[in-house]
Order: C-alpha cells, then structure tokens, then sequence
C-alpha cells in the first residue's frame, strides 16, 4: 500500500524534474528519497519504521507470561535463550520480509513509472540501505521486547516503547536546538554573524541530536541513496570559487566512498542494535519464571 | 530399575532477600511413586518445584533429577520431566492438536511421529471429540486435562503436578485424579503432586511430605505419619487432621 502510494507519487515527480536533464545520474535512487508531494519512503521509514518494530516486539515476553504459556515454554527441553532469540529473530525476520516486499514494490512501479532500469552501483546502494533499515527497526524491535521482559503488564510496555519512540523522535531534535542556543548563543540582530560562533552551534547541535538513533538513521540512509552527498555536515562554509567549481562539476561519490562517510553511522546504529538486544537477553535470562 | 531414587534434594535452600522460601530441604522419592506435597499457601512447594526443574536457582543445597543436575543440564532433567503448572496457559487461538503438535516439535518430535501421539493422547484424555475447537473455548476440566496430554507427549518419567485439580467440578476432580492414578499403574510414571486439597491427596499418594514456611516437617507413608502423630489405632483418621496437627504446631 505505502510502496504503492509512494511509488506513483514520486514517480511522477521525477518523471516532471527530469524533462529537462540532459542524463540524469543514478535516476532510480530519487525514487526512494526524493519527496514528491508529502514525503519521501527514507523519511517515511524513518519515522515509521520504529512503529513497525515496536509493534511486533511490544507483547512478545509479556503476552506469554500473561496467558501462562511461558512457564509451559520454560519447561519443555529448549535453553531459555532460544525463547528470547527466537522471538527477535521472528521479528528481524518480518521486518525484513516487509521492508524487502516495499522496496521492490517501488522499484517496479518506478521502472514501469519513469523507465529507468537500475544500474548495479545503484541496487548495491539499495541493498545497503536495506540492511541499514532493517537494523534500525531491528533496534526499536529490541527495545520494545527489552519493556515486553521488564513489565508485565502489554499496555505498560506498549506505552514505555512508544514513550521512547516519541522521545527520540521529537524531542531530542528540539532539545538539540535547546542545547546550541544555551551554549553557543547566536544574537539575532547582529548581521555579522561570528563564523566560530556559528560553528560552534552546529556543533553542539549535531552533537545531541546524535543522541537519537532516528539521527543516525536518517543521516546514514541518505547519504547512501543519495551519491551527489559528500558530507554529513549541513554547515558548510565555501569561497564564491569552490561554489562554482561544485556547482559546474558536480560528480557523484562512488559508493565506497559514500560507505567511508557514513562509516561511524552504521557501526552506532549495529552497537545500539545488539546493546539493546544484549540488555533484554541479560534481563529475561535472569528473570524467575513463574506462573502466579 | 526399582527403588531408584528418581528425585533427591539434600539441603536445598532458596533466599529471597531476607526472606526464605525453601529451608534445608531434604527430600528422596522413589521411581514410580505418587507422592504429595502438602502445605499452605505461599509455603514455598511452587518455589520447590521450580528448584526441581531448573526454572529457578536454588541458593544452596543440591538436587538430582533422574540423577542429573537441573541448574547444570536443564535439557537432560526436561526432556524426562513433564510439569503441569497451576493454572495451565495454552496457545487459545490453536485448537488442540496444533497446541500439542507445537509442544511435540519443542520436544524435538518428527511430526509424523507427533501425529499419531497426538491422537492417542487425545483419547486418553477424553479430548479426541473436542479436538478441533479453539482451546481460548475450553472449560477449566478440559484445560487441565489438555496439560496433561501436554505433559505426556515427551512421554515423561516423572511429572510435576502444581494444584492439578483446583477449581474443577466435583466430576472433572474425579476423573483427574482417576487419570493421575492409571498414570502412574499403568505407565510406571513418578507423580509428584503439590495440593492443598487433602481428601484427594489422600486418596492417591503413596507418601505425602508437609511444608509448612518452607521447613519440610513431615514425610512419610499417611499411615505412619498418623501413627506417630496422631497414634492412631483408630481406622477413621483423616489426613486433614494429621495435617492441621502439624499447622498447628509449626
């Protein structure tokens, strides 16, 4: 359905943008992060995909300790660990299927929609980003099986998760801007803007809202699908030169350098990942099971 | 293999906090025997059976089930051990058979092996007409008597029963404990069945322990328990009054 949607509301945004382009490059990534009319399948993963993970991971430990099956489970000749490994690994799983079948649904449609066949740098690039996405909603699956093992109550964990979610996803953005104007204050009448100043603010910024792995995810992502991308930065200061040099001769990053950039990214994003798995395996494994 | 001690505990004890659930309990239980583990509520006979399966650390002390360590290879003592919790959960969605086809594929049975078991089960159970409802639609009688199908289908040598007949109808508490009973004549299956519902404890245990505040005070055929306590020559004692003696007194 969403791959759907998105699919022909960007296609013919493309199909629009690029009447007078001469020879597009790497056409077939804009099908996934360009906007359209509302927003873009990147930014919609991005904000939903967590939901995905949440939803699948909210119940899993405490549904079965609820309806008494855990106990019956505990029971049976497996390890315990196999219980908890096997309800992440469901999930992982579901996710993967589902983001795979959206992608593929888009490319289709997009192939149908704008004729243009993907190149293999291209398809790499997608299966990077598909990896990347599925560990990102792998965290939020994490995350709310880890409130699932602590709280025995579905609603509580639903709540707790969905808490998080909210958290990470508006405010820690908010508290980002917060934070810079605290500690590196921009005047706003002045019309001589310190550079330093200015630098120092982005820096602060970018330093909190690191804090969200929504951040991670969405500077990482874009950056794959997006090879005309040379840097993470959203500051950057150029003289009238280099901006006539970038503007005539704009080449896009091979994909082992757009790798290289978002390097530090993808291994936060595989540490909060299995940081978060690790916590709730800890957590289940030495948790007493019983059935009153 | 008869008169080999299929459960001993020597000096088991668990702590929680402060507080102690299982206190230095010592315990030995012949193949093939029913035996009754008494005791109020909350005096620790859950805890015990929880020690006993590897689902809870003791503090200190040891166990062997079947002669293996259940902290130490929980998959050897569960795949032998059958343990029908208190109030028993099942999948309520899945009807019968795929309920107990799933705890076959867990017990690494083939299911063309499962299969056939299942059926057998069934029957044996009393289920085999209500097989293909949704279990969510079952009454308590039924619910119970699907555990013990459950329980079965590893074809256990010893089975722990938590309050296997509370709540059930006079009939459904019958025919429970005439299945307790041929299970353990016909089958050779060690019963270790934790009540408080002592009329019926008394009508199929071999032995009975008393835990009253997790000390194991008692334990014992009923009959010896009686004459010592009680001193009785008397035919008509019941083991309520045995009981309530101990309660008493601890």
């Amino acid at each position: 359905m969403v791959g759907v949607i998105i699919a022909s509301m960007v296609g013919m945004g493309i199909q629009e943008e690029s009447k007078g382009m001469a020879k597009p490059t790497l056409l077939f990534l804009w099908l996934f992060t360009s906007t359209g009319k509302l927003f873009s399948f990147v930014q919609f993963i991005a904000f939903f995909g967590p939901l995905i993970g949440i939803f699948l991971g909210f119940d899993s430990i405490n549904r079965e300790r609820v309806s008494r099956t855990l106990s019956k489970l505990a029971s049976q000749p497996i390890y315990r660990d196999s219980i908890i490994n096997a309800k992440f690994l469901a999930g992982v799983t579901t996710i993967a299927i589902v983001l795979v079948g959206i992608v593929l649904i888009i490319s289709g449609l997009g192939i149908r929609l704008i004729g243009v066949v993907p190149g293999s740098e291209e398809i790499l690039r997608l299966v990077i980003y598909l990896i990347i996405s599925i560990l990102y909603i792998s965290f939020w699956l994490g995350i709310s099986i880890f409130f699932s093992v602590a709280f025995r109550s579905t609603a509580t964990s639903a709540l707790a998760s969905l808490a998080i979610w909210i958290f990470f996803s508006f405010f820690v953005g908010l508290g980002a801007g917060f934070m810079a104007d605290a500690v590196a204050p921009i005047s706003q009448s002045g019309t001589n803007v310190d550079p330093n100043v200015l630098v120092r603010h982005e820096e602060v910024q970018r330093t909190v809202s690191y804090f969200s792995p929504m951040t991670l995810y969405n500077e990482a992502t874009t950056t794959i699908l997006d090879p005309t991308r040379k840097t993470t930065k959203g500051l950057v200061f150029m003289g009238p030169l280099e901006r006539l040099s970038l503007s005539r001769f704009q080449n896009p990053l091979p994909l082992l350098q757009s790798l290289i950039i978002v390097a530090p990214y993808l291994i936060s994003i595989v540490a909060i990942t299995f940081l978060c798995f690790g916590v709730c395996y800890l957590v289940f494994m030495r948790q007493e099971i019983r059935t009153v | 293999m008869e008169g080999q001690n299929i459960i001993e505990a020597e000096g088991l004890t668990k702590k929680y906090g402060t507080q102690t659930a299982v206190n230095n309990l010592a315990l030995q239980i012949q193949e093939g025997e029913v035996f009754g583990f008494l005791g109020p509520n909350g005096a620790g006979k859950t805890t015990t059976l929880l020690m006993f399966l590897g689902l809870t650390e003791p503090t200190s002390g040891k166990v062997r089930i079947i002669g293996f360590d259940p902290a130490r290879e929980p998959l050897r003592v569960k795949e032998k051990v059958g343990y029908l919790p208190e109030n028993v959960g099942f999948y309520d969605d899945m009807d019968a058979r795929q309920n107990l086809q799933f705890i076959a594929r867990l017990n690494r049975i083939p299911d063309k092996v499962s299969a056939k078991k299942i059926d057998g089960l069934l029957e044996e159970v009393g289920l085999f007409e209500e097989a293909k409802k949704k279990v969510g639609t079952y009454s308590k009688g039924m619910r119970q008597r699907l555990g013990i199908a459950e329980v079965l289908i590893k074809e256990p040598k010893l089975i722990f029963l938590d309050e296997p007949t509370i709540g059930l109808d006079p009939d459904g508490t019958n025919r429970m404990l005439d299945l307790i009973h041929s299970l353990s004549r016909e089958k050779n299956i060690t019963i270790f069945l934790s009540s408080h519902l002592l009329d019926q404890v008394q009508r199929i245990c071999d032995r009975v322990g008393i835990m009253i505040k997790g000390n194991l005070v008692a334990i014992g055929p009923i009959q010896e328990l009686a004459r010592k306590k009680l001193g009785v020559d008397k035919e008509h004692y019941t083991l309520e009054e045995l009981y309530m003696k101990y309660f008493k007194e601890a």
